[in-house]
């Protein structure tokens, strides 16, 4: 079974999304734990795999037993691991939190809602495990139609939101179609492995440029890069908790390997510098994304909003590790998306458990709630040092790799950037935290007692807390066996 | 020579573990309490029992993980950072006594995460101390700025709130220019691990170096209260006076201070600096802070603003003596940062006393305080005695000894600073001793000291400053590890 | 001026994809924002057919009178990736309805600006 374990991550997820899809008839709660037990299989099908391309290789599998370039390829090497594991771990734990407070709906309702998550899920693995380019394309639009539906679940706002998304998210994924139609016209291949062997002969070409361009314009409407980010605010700040949660936390991330993935592998670095610099370009508008996120977040007054621009700011990490194209700031970037992850879905889970428990979403309202709500705050506390960048949390330590890799490019700008946004972000965060923490409203107090959240809300909350605090004891394992195998060859 | 130890994670970790039972134990005050003092006893007794082994060159030392590639989590316990330690971990136990009587006769609220952030605060100031490395460093110096922050807004109130925010925005800036010193330091060498003399090899070009330094006392220079880089410290006096005392006296501010020592003599190193001439900018600057801080504390009516400024001025005495590249400056610099912390907590113990007695804040009302807490203010006079440097009292040592490291390269502005600020010192303390023993009393009423609890910590520091005077290498060795560290990072040149 | 004309296919692609995008963001009615989104869709699919194109080929169907010469008949392959795509428009146009079926039963309306307005209230 072991050699199918590539194929199974995905098909366990769809045959667990339909199975919660009948189960919702019978009883919605026996929908709920299905699709727990659907996502906690494939985190364990995830582990399995890692352990197996640890110790002999990366796998490559074959649908069907039709061999590349004919057939759909699912290529598993480290870093592919690494995706999976963060998708399906914070997909689990996100699954955790109940469904009232998390989808902003009742359990009685009449919605799919669990075959919507995990088929967004399948989704994402399928893009990420894919070997070629037009099977992305297509998992890409699976997660991306579950997460409009998802999205308009937070009430008519959202759908207004989410229809902005839909738009601007279908021009993302047409461009990227688009590319890929310029690349196999002139290469004759969608297989990733294959086009990377076909292209040199070929860059010249403008098509291959044109291709290229298309195909990263494509990826960066989806992932919300500088300046294709409008829609971004909206959507995460009227969707439910747990939908922006995975948004923000894994499907922003997953395009963003996307692109990683075809500048790594696809259109190699080498190759790219010399055409045209997409590297520098995307570099500079991760940048820019980083200072505008930042400073935008500073502005909002609405807390889930405030997050929505943070996000764009993380985002803009990533693609700077990106943009530097050497190991350690590539390093940096993909740690990151593990670290956004948890600190991103520790928030909004945070988010989530306020508005529900409290009413309360603007940051004036927060005032005393570190009495209120101790180890929810607690958590939030944690959360939030680590988007500071403050060590041990793991915010520090992507920010490290991303510092190291600015110096090695002599690229100071960055350097100055990344260290800004630590202040910038200390800004908006400390603001809620002095509020948080500062006595709060005597009657308000006197009426609630130190009423902090059930246990089964507080539970994956606290779970990410302690994993950003421990990721940085983790780091360099993942680093040295997950993510410099495949970006150090740089 | 280095032998591998627990000894350092141990001390480290006992306050931390401690933090989890004084949350537990928060509705049982007593208990609670006992918690802080237990721990901060086995704080001291963990470090002391390495004193022996530091003075014999045997350093306990531990790596624990990885961090990073090629970069550990890596504790090494050598003179410098035992000095600091012993600092840190005594009066922390001094300091919890005196906490207990101030927290309870004023009535506060909010004690438990009040002695938890102390525990975590000495946790990381430890930690400080006993980093092998600049990575492991940066870890717990920036996990000192955030525990301090609910310590410095300790009372609630907006001016402690706005106080907060500008020691945040200051210290964490300041965390931030560190940082990037650490990753240049790291791009141009590939390690980060202190060595005395420094790591820096000589192809480093010049541009290099000079970028380096100035990251490095920027950074750290706004912990160690360097001007213009320092008014967070008087805006945090806000802070109950507990936390003025130990941590602008003593942790924070020595933190800063212990970090520029690291800076110049284990990673720059001496022969770097001094091959740019970079060290007579460090001078200059600690020079002017000095004069500057000593002005200004003049002006102060409030008794715990003229101590912060007071503190501003003493901290670059030890600046200035690390910059003179000399073994005397270095002996005279670093046994300061110990000799400052005993002397000024003292100071700052009694003004908290002299509040708690009797509510006064400001020096215009302490005229015949002296008469009402005689023993508060001998200890106030013996300590302020030792700030203006006279014998034979700790600070007169430490003074001498920079001095002579101004003479030993023959900066004789340097030597006239020092001179000059002592009696400045002088010239704000005395009228403080004159007014409390010499002036009438605005209310009448006998001897009303401050409690026990309060009263004892005060004679015990005091009675060190007088100790360490004449026998500065009593209990502590002090003088033996000072020239040690001088021996090392100096004995190149 | 001949290679443009042989190439009128691509020429029209263009201003399909042109029209397309202007739709989608020109335009205030969300309606035709969505019937914008298909027409550049359809462009793009337009776009890989004519791609997949050759010169004397014929539809991909063994015809044993021509043998089973790769040369004699056009590439498949983009008109199966097309086949996906096209399901894939058809499903997010759909999710498209199903969304601007909500906003209407709330708002009473599909005019941006006026959708706009009474998000505020």
């Amino acid at each position: 079974m072991i050699e199918h374990l590539p194929a199974l991550i995905p098909v366990s997820l769809i045959l667990f999304a339909f199975l919660a899809g009948f189960l919702r008839l019978v009883n919605p709660r026996l929908s709920r734990y299905s699709a727990i037990l659907g996502a906690l299989t494939a985190f364990v099908f995830s582990i399995v795999v890692t352990i197996d391309v640890l110790k002999n290789g990366s796998i490559s599998y074959h649908f069907g037993n039709w061999p590349p370039p004919y057939g759909i390829e699912f290529v598993l090497d480290t870093l592919t691991c690494f995706m999976v594991l963060v998708i399906t771990g914070i997909g689990s734990t996100l699954l955790m939190f109940p469904t009232k407070p998390g989808f902003m709906i009742d359990e009685q309702q009449q919605s799919p809602l669990y075959t919507l998550v995990l088929l967004l899920l399948t989704g994402l693995c399928g893009m990420v495990l894919s070997g070629d380019l037009f099977n992305v394309y297509v998992f890409m639009e699976i997660s991306s139609l579950t997460t409009f539906a998802l999205v308009s679940l937070g009430g008519p706002k959202a759908a207004v939101a989410s229809f902005r998304y839909l738009i601007m998210a279908s021009i993302g994924a047409c461009c990227y179609l688009l590319g890929l139609g310029f690349i196999f016209f002139t290469v004759g291949s969608v297989n990733m492995a294959d086009v990377l062997q076909l292209l040199p002969a070929v860059y010249d070409s403008p098509s291959i440029i044109g291709g290229a361009l298309l195909m990263i314009t494509g990826l960066g409407l989806k992932m919300a890069l500088f300046p294709f980010h409008t829609w971004l605010p909206d959507a995460h700040s009227y969707a439910p908790p747990i939908v922006a949660a995975l948004l923000a936390a894994v499907q922003i991330e997953t395009s963003a390997y996307i692109a990683i993935r075809l500048l790594l592998n696809v259109f190699t670095p080498a190759l790219m510098s010399d055409l045209l610099p997409i590297t520098q370009i995307i570099g500079w508008l991760g940048a820019a994304g980083i200072i505008f996120g930042s400073v935008m977040a500073i502005a909002q007054t609405n807390f889930k909003r405030m997050l929505a621009y943070s996000t764009v700011a993380q985002v803009g990490f990533v693609t700077l590790g990106l943009g530097l194209a050497n190991p350690l700031g590539m390093v940096g970037g993909i740690l990151h998306i593990l670290a956004h992850a948890l600190m991103k879905s520790c928030l909004f889970l945070v988010a989530g458990s306020i508005s529900h428990h409290s009413g309360i979403t603007n940051i004036q309202d927060f005032q005393g709630l570190g009495r209120r709500m101790p180890w929810t705050m607690a958590a939030f506390t944690v959360a939030a040092l680590s988007m500071i960048g403050i060590p041990p949390t793991a915010g520090f330590f992507s920010k490290w790799y991303l510092l190291l890799g600015s110096l090695d490019n002599n690229n100071w700008v960055f350097l100055v950037v990344i260290l800004a946004s630590t202040l910038l972000n200390a800004i908006y965060f400390f603001r809620l935290i002095e509020k948080i923490y500062s006595p709060g409203d005597a009657q308000v107090e006197a009426g609630t007692q130190s009423k902090d959240l059930p246990k089964n809300m507080l539970v994956p909350i606290i779970i990410l807390a302690v994993a950003i605090l421990l990721m940085g004891a983790v780091s360099v394992w993942l680093v040295n066996n997950l993510l410099m195998p495949v970006v150090g060859g740089l | 020579m280095v032998t591998t130890s627990y000894m350092p994670l141990a001390a480290i970790l006992i306050s931390l573990v401690a933090i989890i039972f004084i949350i537990a134990l928060s509705k049982k005050p007593n208990l609670r309490e006992a918690v802080t003092i237990l721990a901060a006893i086995g704080k001291l007794a963990i470090i002391l029992s390495m004193l022996p082994a530091v003075l014999d060159s045997r350093y306990p030392a531990l790596n624990l993980i990885d961090l990073a590639p090629g970069i550990q989590f890596a504790l090494k316990v050598d003179e410098a950072g035992m000095i600091f330690a012993l600092l840190a971990s005594a009066l922390w136990l001094v300091t919890s006594f005196y906490s207990i009587g101030y927290m309870r006769k004023l009535d506060e609220k909010r004690q438990t995460r009040f002695y938890a952030s102390f525990a975590l605060c000495l946790s990381s100031t430890i930690g400080i101390a006993f980093s092998a490395n600049l990575f492991t460093f940066y870890i717990f110096f920036e996990v000192l700025t955030i525990a301090t922050y609910p310590l410095v807004t300790h009372e609630g109130t907006e001016e402690a709130l706005k106080a907060g925010r500008k020691y945040l925005a200051y210290l964490l800036t300041g965390g931030v220019v560190l940082l990037a010193a650490i990753v240049y330091t790291y791009q141009i060498t590939g390690t980060l691990d202190f060595q005395a003399g420094g790591i820096l090899s000589t192809d480093t070009l010049p541009f290099q170096i000079a970028i380096l330094f100035s990251l490095f006392v920027v950074g750290f220079g706004f912990k160690s209260a360097i001007m213009p880089l320092h008014s967070w410290l008087p805006s945090a006096m806000v802070a109950p006076t507990p936390v003025s005392a130990l941590l602008h006296a003593v942790a924070v501010v020595k933190a800063g201070v212990f970090g520029m020592i690291r800076a110049v003599g284990f990673i720059l190193g001496p022969e770097t600096i001094n091959s740019l001439g970079l060290s007579g900018i460090l001078s200059i600057a600690a020079g002017i802070t000095i004069i500057v801080a000593s002005l200004l504390a003049f002006h102060q009516d409030n008794l715990k603003l003229r101590l912060a400024y007071s503190t501003i001025g003493h901290l670059s005495y030890i600046i200035l003596g690390v910059s003179l590249l000399s073994q005397a400056g270095w002996t005279g610099g670093v046994m300061h940062m110990f000799n400052h912390g005993v002397m000024k907590i003292t100071l700052f113990l009694c003004a908290g006393a002299i509040f708690v007695a009797h509510r006064y804040t400001n020096i215009s009302q302490l005229n015949g305080i002296g008469r009402k807490m005689p023993i508060t203010m001998a200890a106030f006079t013996i300590a302020s005695l030792g700030l203006a440097g006279i014998p034979p009292i700790a600070g007169f040592v430490s003074k001498f000894l920079i001095v002579q490291g101004t003479m030993d390269n023959e900066q004789f502005v340097y030597a006239a600073v020092i001179l000059l600020s002592g009696l400045l010192n002088a010239g704000y303390f005395f009228p403080i001793v004159y007014r409390a023993f010499f002036k009438k009393p605005a209310s009448g009423g006998g001897v009303k000291e401050a409690p026990y609890l309060m009263l004892i910590p005060i004679v015990v520091t005091g009675a060190l400053s007088l100790l360490l005077g004449i026998f500065p290498n009593a209990i502590f060795n002090l003088y033996d590890l000072a020239s040690s560290v001088a021996q090392l990072v100096m004995g190149g040149l | 001026m001949t290679d443009i004309t042989i190439h009128y296919s691509y020429i029209i692609i263009i201003i399909l994809l042109a029209i397309g995008l202007y739709g989608m963001l020109g335009k205030r009615n969300l309606i035709k924002k969505c019937i914008g989104l298909t027409i550049f869709q359809t462009a793009i699919f337009l776009f890989f057919i004519e791609g997949g194109l050759k010169d004397g080929g014929t539809v991909p169907v063994i015809d044993p009178s021509l043998g089973v010469e790769a040369i004699n008949y056009i590439n498949p392959l983009p008109h199966v990736m097309i086949l996906t795509a096209i399901v894939v428009s058809t499903a997010t146009t759909g999710v498209a309805m199903a969304l601007l079926l909500k906003i209407y039963r709330k708002y009473n309306s599909l005019e941006e600006d006026v959708i706009m307005e009474r998000m505020k209230e």
